[in-house]
């Protein structure tokens, strides 16, 4: 049914991504998806890194993490350097999509600020082909 | 495991030592760590506290007082600029004169081969859009309101020559000693005294700022805010109070200067509108536009209404608005992009229709006039042209350095990439050349009209209305107006977005991913203050003296960032040419 799983993840609000994760891992088994977590961070430094080379090498870690965690056969970091993440995301989010070829996004949507609510699931879900699923924290 | 515990796996993961290119400064402070996030209602915020609250209250409680006690605030506005005019002008012009030859040593010194944002970092921006946004946040609605009016202003109070008032003391308004009846003198004498103002000095304080910021968040890791740049003096402590003075000092400052170019704009656009589109005759007082008495003389006795202005300034603030909401590169680049290409076009037609031989050898001359007045008019002492060194250059010091935290914070944002010797070259030489150029040619036009066809409309007409009297006497006058009046609102929309970006930056704690409703609180803040200050009973002069007061703090502000960029730069250097030696 899915091949690519896509999951958007703050590193900054950690603790609330956890549902998302887990749903993510266990349908990555389901249906032996493939899975990219996609990062956003600025050029300034942020409360997760100093640069977007540190930022891009936390997710590459968080990803791993992820794969030896849940037992996922395939995980990949994507991250993506913005000049304005706060107003760009949503844009950020749908590129992610079509360069990486997902076929479900999957969005935690209690993440203060970035996910919240509907506002990007449902213009991800409008402006892309993938599947969208939001995962109350 | 369970799922909390990988959180700790995250964050244990560490930094990655530097790789030799870039020299991180260690510290245990999270960007973000004293930040205050939560909900008011559906709106998300994401602050800053001590510097959001001090400086959100202050600036509220400062529309208010304004608003109920016009005539007290005007009054006292007024004192506070003579006071600080007088008493500090030395002052502002020493600082000005150590930044400029800060940055022209760093190019030359090999500090200058830093590269910001580590060795081998790339810029973001190419140099056209970078240039645009450089300039469109730096002179903007200035280089619109006094392109004209300045040049023409010393221009003719040099040729008036001094005159001495019954207490000793200078009455004139001429820069040094003047060139009274000398028509060629006169002229140099004023793009002279013009350039200095727009030239290096502005440049350079913007500079400082910039490379500061630019080389403690891309090079060093801190938060994009002031206060970074003060690590190398004040260490841990910039995360503390000391740091709070700091950022809440920055906002003040970026707030009224930014909320003086706004009252700037604002008037000259009422008054270009009303002369094109309006109807009625000023000397008769019956001159309005859209029903709204506007852009009459003082004797005709027709009060002004302050309406025009108020309708103006929100509109423009609703532009600029949407402009944050769409962010960095979405509004604030395309709107300096399309800025650049109207200036470039109406500077280019006034070139080609005005004299243009006159103008080419002016610009020569005016750049020769302003290397041999110099020494003279950067000198701090002993100044007997204290109308001008208090009324103009102190006022135009104040302003530059009290729009230097916002112009120096957008400028780093986007020179990431660059290294410190092309950034100075950048950032100091071109823009003031460009500016150069622009004086000569919206001056040196007006001048030629008065001195060639006796035209004495630009000399007589108020400085805000000086543009719109020279274009009036080229062809295609109306459109060439209306170009003005755009630029001018484009420019203040330039301004207040980038603006908006910069204050909800320091606020948000160096945050740039800050809740967007943040920035529409900053930019609406920056209309209100605009709007309040030009309805006081000072108008204008109450918006300069807010300047100047913020000013005269962050002057000093500047100073110490000079002495912590050597400290950074030496650091850096270190870094950068300790693995090439060890290996």
């Amino acid at each position: 049914m899915f091949k690519h799983i896509m999951v958007p993840v703050d590193l900054a609000h950690p603790d609330a991504l956890q549902s998302a994760l887990k749903v993510a891992a266990d349908l990555a088994g389901h249906y032996s998806a493939r899975v990219s977590y996609v990062g956003v961070t600025g050029p300034q430094p942020s409360s997760v890194a100093h640069n977007p080379e540190e930022f891009g090498a936390k997710l590459a870690d968080f990803a791993a993490a992820q794969k030896a965690k849940h037992g996922i056969s395939e995980t990949a970091a994507h991250a993506v350097t913005s000049h304005d993440p706060a107003v760009e995301i949503d844009h950020v989010l749908e590129r992610a999509v079509s360069d990486l070829d997902a076929d479900l996004v999957i969005m935690a949507s209690h993440i203060p600020r970035h996910f919240d609510l509907g506002s990007h699931g449902g213009r991800v879900a409008s402006h892309t082909s993938a599947s969208v699923m939001l995962v109350r924290a | 495991m369970t799922d909390q515990n990988y959180t700790e796996d995250v964050d244990a993961q560490g930094i990655p030592s530097p790789e030799g290119d870039h020299h991180l400064i260690k510290t245990d402070y999270d960007i973000g760590q004293d930040n205050v996030e939560g909900n008011v209602g559906p709106i998300p915020f994401d602050i800053h506290n001590p510097v959001f609250a001090i400086s959100g209250l202050v600036v509220m409680a400062f529309v208010f007082f304004t608003l109920a006690l016009p005539d007290f605030a005007g009054t006292a506005f007024s004192a506070m600029f003579s006071f600080v005019t007088q008493t500090f002008d030395w002052f502002f012009l020493s600082v000005g004169n150590l930044v400029v030859l800060f940055c022209l040593a760093l190019i030359v010194l090999p500090l200058g081969s830093v590269r910001l944002g580590g060795a081998d970092a790339t810029p973001d921006y190419g140099y056209v859009g970078w240039f645009a946004m450089l300039f469109a946040a730096g002179m903007g609605i200035g280089l619109m309101f006094y392109g004209v009016s300045e040049p023409m202003s010393h221009f003719a109070s040099s040729l008036g020559g001094t005159t001495i008032g019954e207490d000793g003391l200078r009455t004139d308004w001429a820069p040094l000693g003047g060139a009274a009846g000398n028509e060629a003198e006169a002229v140099r004498l004023g793009m002279a005294a013009t350039i200095y103002h727009w030239g290096l000095h502005p440049w350079a304080m913007y500079a400082v700022v910039a490379l500061a910021l630019a080389l403690f968040t891309y090079n060093k890791g801190l938060p994009l805010t002031i206060r970074s740049a003060f690590y190398p003096i004040f260490g841990d402590r910039v995360w503390g109070w000391t740091g709070h003075i700091i950022d809440t000092l920055a906002v003040f400052a970026t707030l009224f200067g930014l909320a003086t170019s706004l009252g700037f704009g604002a008037t000259q656009a009422a008054n270009g509108l009303t002369v094109l589109y309006g109807s009625g005759v000023a000397e008769e007082g019956t001159r309005s536009f859209l029903g709204l008495p506007f852009g009459n003389t003082e004797d005709s006795g027709t009060i002004d209404s302050g309406a025009l202005l108020v309708i103006l300034i929100t509109a423009i603030t609703i532009v600029a608005l949407i402009s944050v909401i769409r962010g960095l590169d979405g509004g604030v680049k395309r709107l300096s992009e399309i800025n650049m290409g109207l200036a470039v076009l109406l500077l280019l037609f006034v070139l080609l229709v005005g004299p243009t031989l006159a103008l080419i050898s002016g610009f020569f001359s005016s750049l020769g006039a302003y290397f041999e007045y110099l020494p003279a008019l950067m000198n701090p002492f002993g100044r007997e042209d204290t109308n001008f060194v208090q009324g103009w250059t102190a006022f135009y010091w104040a302003w530059w350095i009290s729009w230097s935290p916002f112009v120096g914070m957008f400028i780093a944002r986007v020179s990431r990439g660059r290294t410190v010797r092309e950034f100075i070259i950048c950032v100091l030489l071109i823009p003031s050349l460009v500016c150069v150029l622009w004086m000569s040619v919206f001056g040196g036009t007006a001048i030629q009209q008065f001195l060639v066809d006796g035209y004495e409309g630009v000399v007589n007409a108020p400085l805000e209305l000086k543009l719109f009297e020279m274009l009036s006497q080229l062809p295609l006058a109306s459109i060439t107006s209306l170009v003005g009046i755009v630029l001018v609102i484009v420019f203040f929309v330039t301004s207040s977005d980038s603006g908006s970006l910069v204050i909800d930056t320091i606020t948000a704690g160096g945050k740039i991913d800050a809740p967007v409703p943040q920035r529409v609180f900053w930019c609406t803040f920056e209309g209100a203050v605009a709007i309040v200050l030009l309805l006081s009973a000072g108008g204008l002069a109450s918006l300069q003296s807010m300047v100047i007061s913020t000013g005269l703090p962050f002057a000093v502000v500047l100073v110490l960032l000079c002495v912590c960029i050597v400290m950074g730069l030496r650091t850096e250097r270190a870094a950068v040419m300790a693995p090439s030696s060890a290996k």
